[in-house]
């Protein structure tokens, strides 16, 4: 079996515009989530977010780009070409038919819907821009990092909610695995704070009004937030022999449905996914130093996940960390695992575990070792990165030290 | 209609059954009532009434608007119409 490397890492998030800026973010426990500035947010119940701060989209893309990219490809198409530069990699002849992109996301262009809706039953026009389509559709971001770095290999996006990276970059490392590819461009992206994707979530009533405190007993909910991590996958003897740096090495991924409810997990199925994972990997549980946990602070998941890790570890769960980045970045839905691997890949390479920041009070039902609020200096040779989405959704991916 | 008929009514058609067999004192898990069933009661008494009902689907124990009863839920609600008309 081929085995796969991560050899290069971009991203844009509440953190910080690039990798560096998140990682020292993480390091020192920083939030990025406050006050958000959209459209009509006076009229939203829910007015906090991770938003993506200082970005001037005229500085990235000119004016012919921006009528085609959404904001979740503008934010695919930045952490692309970090990563890809990182990996120092061009695509032409053989590599290029060789190569493909695997993206995540939950919904798409949802800021180009939201605009064209308004425009068509609020302010009554009976035409739209004519790239709504190709701008909205959810794989445009897929396709554009594709075209701008002459992919031509298998490339697709991924649907499955707040899981929607994980599943994308376990299809990526399978795809190198078993000889489809050699090079995958994978992650996730998502951009949902505008007014009509935040008033959506606000419906269910699971959202945060203050601040995302996952595993601590005073908990108020989820928080959202926006932006992308983009990784290049590579077969291990291809990176080899070119002399990149490998950043970390990709080694089993499972995934797993609950079958059970649409938005309730089930410990069964998110433990089955984090067994799975080990399996695949040939891990024994012991060598688990780090989960980076889905971890979105709503009492349901929070509970379910430290029943699962506690199912599949055993004894070993006492001893492992467990954190939650999306304290600091907030829930980037269908991009979130793709800025998670970040945190992941922090803890291999820096021996450094990003803390659960906002943590106030201890909960019997999460009473494991959660990184409370400071980053841990610790070596850890191989990490986990769990999310469970609505529907029942699990994917869980398993990484170690290059 | 009262603001108790009302609400038994809104009761009656998340739990499946007819208004005469939801009776006050049962809770909402008496009456088969799921987290989702109880946010969509929420959502269906807030437009009835034109209200905002202060709940968290996180943390329903500890939210301002006791949800114990069918009788509590009543009483809650009379008192945010009040307050509204206030």
């Amino acid at each position: 079996m081929r085995r796969v490397v991560i050899t290069g890492a971009g991203t844009i998030n509440a953190l910080g515009h690039n990798v560096p800026d998140t990682l020292e973010a993480m390091r020192e426990g920083r939030c990025g989530i406050g006050e958000l500035e959209i459209r009509d947010v006076d009229r939203l119940s829910v007015k906090i977010g991770g938003q993506v701060r200082g970005y001037d989209e005229h500085a990235h893309f000119n004016r012919q780009q921006i009528a085609l990219y959404d904001r979740f490809t503008q934010f695919a198409l930045l952490s692309a070409s970090e990563a890809i530069s990182q990996a120092g990699l061009t695509f032409f002849g053989e590599l290029a038919a060789r190569s493909g992109v695997v993206l995540g996301t939950s919904g798409g262009g949802l800021s180009t819907q939201d605009e064209n809706y308004r425009v068509v039953y609020e302010d009554g026009k009976n035409r739209v821009h004519p790239f709504v389509v190709p701008k909205l559709m959810n794989n445009a971001a897929a396709s554009h990092v594709s075209m701008q770095w002459n992919l031509k290999g298998p490339s697709f996006t991924v649907a499955t909610a707040c899981a929607s990276s994980n599943h994308a970059m376990g299809q990526a490392f399978q795809m190198i695995r078993y000889g489809l590819a050699d090079v995958m461009v994978t992650g996730g992206s998502e951009s949902m704070l505008c007014f009509g994707g935040v008033k959506a979530w606000e419906g269910l009533r699971v959202m945060s009004k203050d601040a995302c405190r996952p595993f601590s007993a005073n908990r108020s909910g989820m928080v959202q937030g926006e932006g992308a991590g983009a990784f290049v996958f590579e077969e291990m003897g291809h990176a080899k022999a070119r002399g990149a740096e490998i950043l970390a090495e990709v080694i089993g991924f499972a995934m797993t449905s609950d079958a059970a409810d649409i938005v309730m997990p089930s410990k069964q199925g998110a433990a089955r996914a984090i067994k799975g994972a080990m399996q695949d990997a040939r891990l024994p549980k012991e060598k688990v130093g780090y989960i980076n946990a889905h971890g979105t602070g709503t009492a349901a998941n929070d509970k379910t996940e430290c029943a699962a890790v506690a199912d599949a570890f055993g004894p070993h769960a006492d001893s492992l960390m467990l954190s939650s980045t999306k304290s600091m970045h907030g829930h980037l839905i269908g991009g979130t695992g793709a800025v998670e691997l970040l945190a992941c890949i922090m803890a291999l390479r820096e021996g450094v575990i990003a803390p659960t920041i906002g943590y106030e009070e201890h909960d019997p039902e999460c009473a494991l070792d959660v990184v409370p609020n400071e980053a841990r200096e610790a070596k850890v040779d191989a990490v986990l990165s769990n999310a469970f989405a609505f529907g029942g959704l699990n994917a869980v991916l398993a990484l170690k030290a290059a | 209609m009262t603001v108790q008929e009302k609400i038994v009514e809104i009761i009656a058609e998340q739990a499946v059954l007819e208004v005469g067999d939801v009776s006050l004192d049962q809770s909402l898990d008496d009456l088969g009532i799921d987290s989702l069933g109880l946010v969509e009661s929420i959502f269906a008494i807030e437009e009835e009434f034109d209200i905002q009902v202060p709940f968290n689907a996180n943390e329903p124990e500890n939210s301002e608007f006791d949800i114990s009863s069918v009788q509590a839920i009543v009483t809650a609600v009379e008192g945010l119409v009040r307050a509204q008309k206030a």
